[in-house]
């Protein structure tokens, strides 16, 4: 796969900053105010595919957000990732109406990280029930759940799954992270 | 909202909106219904019977696969895989090993890229036939169902006695494989594609000379090229409506630009474009396998890298050092760098990606899944309003999608 070197591209390069590279992949940096214009002007110059659109949860930073997309030209086979950041309660410009593939993708990203897409035309929850009142993927969020007052749905309590034999975190001592990995002494053999 | 008094049975009572009484019916459909293929749930507005407005409903059987990711190691990830297009679950665990060993920077031996390839199109091959039983099977075909079954038995059988599992293989770790290729597994696989041109020839007359097959199935569901990718739709999907664009060819992986294999497109975008696409793509895989067999090379099956590929079993057990190894790469995980990849893979029913995004060592910080069905199923909405309610299994069957993956 083959990155974008920028020649050819004035908009991309006015318009973005050019990141590091990595595994033969370019990344740009685009503030969310210019996004609107440079995607437009990136599909008209043969970005036609939207891959993928990924929300990513920073917590800790400022800005705390980031969305990145992942664009394809098919007839010059090239790819291009660029990524805008976001804080958390402010709004994304919608591309939903560039690529119509960015409506369910917008919508998940709203639902897993509470990014707000301003001018999406139907920013619904899409995978979580309507209602539901956290935001999953985000950092902050347990991987057992957190309860929800809905009476009427049926599993309202945190899964019993915090400090089960089968979940690691993200500590960086072997010990810590990994539940299983006992001293030799605590071993009942 | 205003109430009005109903008798028994009277239609009145699912109708929607006190202005539109007797004109819009509201019909779900789902999440539990045969022909939604797992669950997917459907809100449709008729005008009698033709639907005037589709609402698709995803996220039953959302499982927080992403969040889960976050929270453990890269290979403790490869079995979650397994669970995304569970109709094929080698191609998902090589699609994810192989994202990994890009952000790794791995290049792997010959040995275990023919051996990937080899999975990859048998777990195709396997997909389409469920995809295609199905599909005959929502419009009234019974027996196609059970002709792919016994074809399916056989490669299940194949990956049985390489996996150790029939279903939930979780074959695939960063930078190589659980095991090599055991002996007598490619004569099996051999001894399974020369019997299997033939059972696709019988396929093919079974579907393509059936009259309500090709009548149900003929101009419905029309999708133009432009539009399908502008909906991101991939796979089957996307070819049958002309484009050509397969993962393998435009940007390959794993050797794919050494096989010799077409790419078949359609040219009317309609369900039995998508029908045929599906049924000329296991003629090519076989041919790609045929030439996977002829080729296969030798040598090691695993990256070289000590430090983050699991060690030889056999050595685990009596040298100190890759015991060593071996702990750390259980417990901690492979030690990946600082950056951001994105890779995607063919899988039957379409691009299968992941973005990762790591700030160095064993957990990911990000894991973005790309699915395909996710992606193919969003033009659902567009695509339903005009077409009868019994053209809709038609056409939900022909976009041959799986939940597990559309989900997460």
């Amino acid at each position: 796969m083959s990155g974008l070197s920028g020649e050819g591209h004035g908009d991309l390069l006015s318009l973005a900053q050019k990141l590091s590279e990595f595994r033969g992949e370019t990344s740009w940096q685009v503030e969310k105010e210019k996004l609107p214009e440079l995607m437009a002007s990136l599909k008209t110059q043969g970005f036609t595919y939207l891959v993928d659109l990924a929300g990513v949860d920073h917590q800790g930073e400022d800005p705390r957000f980031e969305v990145v997309y992942e664009l394809c030209d098919l007839h010059r086979k090239k790819h291009i990732r660029i990524k805008t950041k976001v804080g958390e309660g402010d709004t994304v410009p919608t591309v939903s109406h560039v690529w119509r593939t960015a409506d369910w993708h917008e919508r998940e990203a709203w639902d897993m990280l509470g990014i707000r897409f301003a001018g999406h035309p139907d920013l619904r929850r899409i995978l979580m029930w309507d209602g539901y009142p956290h935001h999953p993927l985000r950092k902050d969020f347990p991987l057992a759940g957190l309860s929800t007052e809905m009476p009427d749905i049926a599993f309202t309590a945190a899964a019993p799954l915090e400090g089960g034999p089968f979940v690691t975190n993200t500590a960086s001592l072997a010990q810590d992270r990994e539940p299983r990995a006992h001293p030799a002494e605590e071993r009942s053999l | 909202m205003s109430t009005t008094a109903l008798d028994v049975g009277d239609t009145l009572a699912r109708t929607v909106g006190a202005g539109e009484v007797g004109e819009k019916l509201v019909l779900n459909i789902g999440p539990s219904h045969p022909s939604t293929h797992g669950v997917l749930r459907l809100i449709l507005e008729l005008d009698g019977e033709v639907v005037t407005r589709a609402d698709t409903e995803i996220g039953y059987l959302h499982r927080g696969d992403e969040k889960i990711a976050e929270n453990m190691t890269w290979n403790q990830f490869v079995p979650y895989t397994d669970r995304l297009d569970y109709l094929a679950p080698l191609a998902n665990n090589v699609a994810y090993a192989c994202a990994v060993e890009k952000l790794m920077g791995y290049e792997l031996p010959p040995r275990a890229k023919v051996t990937r390839v080899i999975c990859c199109e048998l777990a195709r091959i396997s997909a389409h036939l469920l995809g295609l039983g199905a599909f005959a099977m929502d419009l009234g075909a019974m027996t196609m169902f059970l002709y792919t079954f016994t074809e399916r038995e056989k490669i299940y059988n194949l990956i049985e006695f390489l996996t150790g599992a029939r279903f939930t293989t979780s074959f695939t770790r960063v930078g190589g494989q659980t095991r090599d290729l055991p002996p007598g597994f490619l004569e099996g696989v051999r001894e399974f594609v020369d019997q299997f041109d033939e059972k696709l020839i019988e396929f093919g007359k079974m579907l393509n000379r059936n009259r309500i097959f090709v009548d149900r199935t003929k101009d419905l569901g029309v999708i133009p090229a432009d539009v399908a990718l502008d909906f991101g739709l991939t796979g089957p999907n996307l070819r049958g409506s002309g484009n050509d664009y397969d993962v393998r060819k435009y940007f390959p992986y794993l050797g794919y630009e050494t096989y010799e294999f077409e790419v078949p497109v359609g040219s009317v975008g309609d369900c039995y474009d998508r029908f045929t696409v599906r049924m000329e793509e296991m003629r090519q895989s076989v041919l790609i396998i045929r030439q996977a067999i002829d080729r296969m090379p030798g040598g090691p099956w695993q990256v070289d890298d000590p430090k983050n590929v699991l060690p030889a079993k056999n050595k685990v057990l009596t040298k100190m050092e890759e015991l060593i190894h071996q702990f750390l790469v259980v417990t901690q995980g492979p030690d990946a760098p600082v950056g951001e990849v994105y890779f995607g893979a063919e899988n039957p029913k379409g691009e299968l990606g992941f973005y990762l995004n790591s700030r160095g060592g064993g957990v990911p910080h990000r894991l973005k899944i790309r699915a395909p069905s996710f992606c193919n199923l969003s033009i659902l909405n567009q695509l339903l309003p005009g077409h009868t309610v019994s053209d809709v299994p038609a056409i939900l069957g022909s976009f041959d999608f799986v939940m597990g993956e559309c989900d997460r």
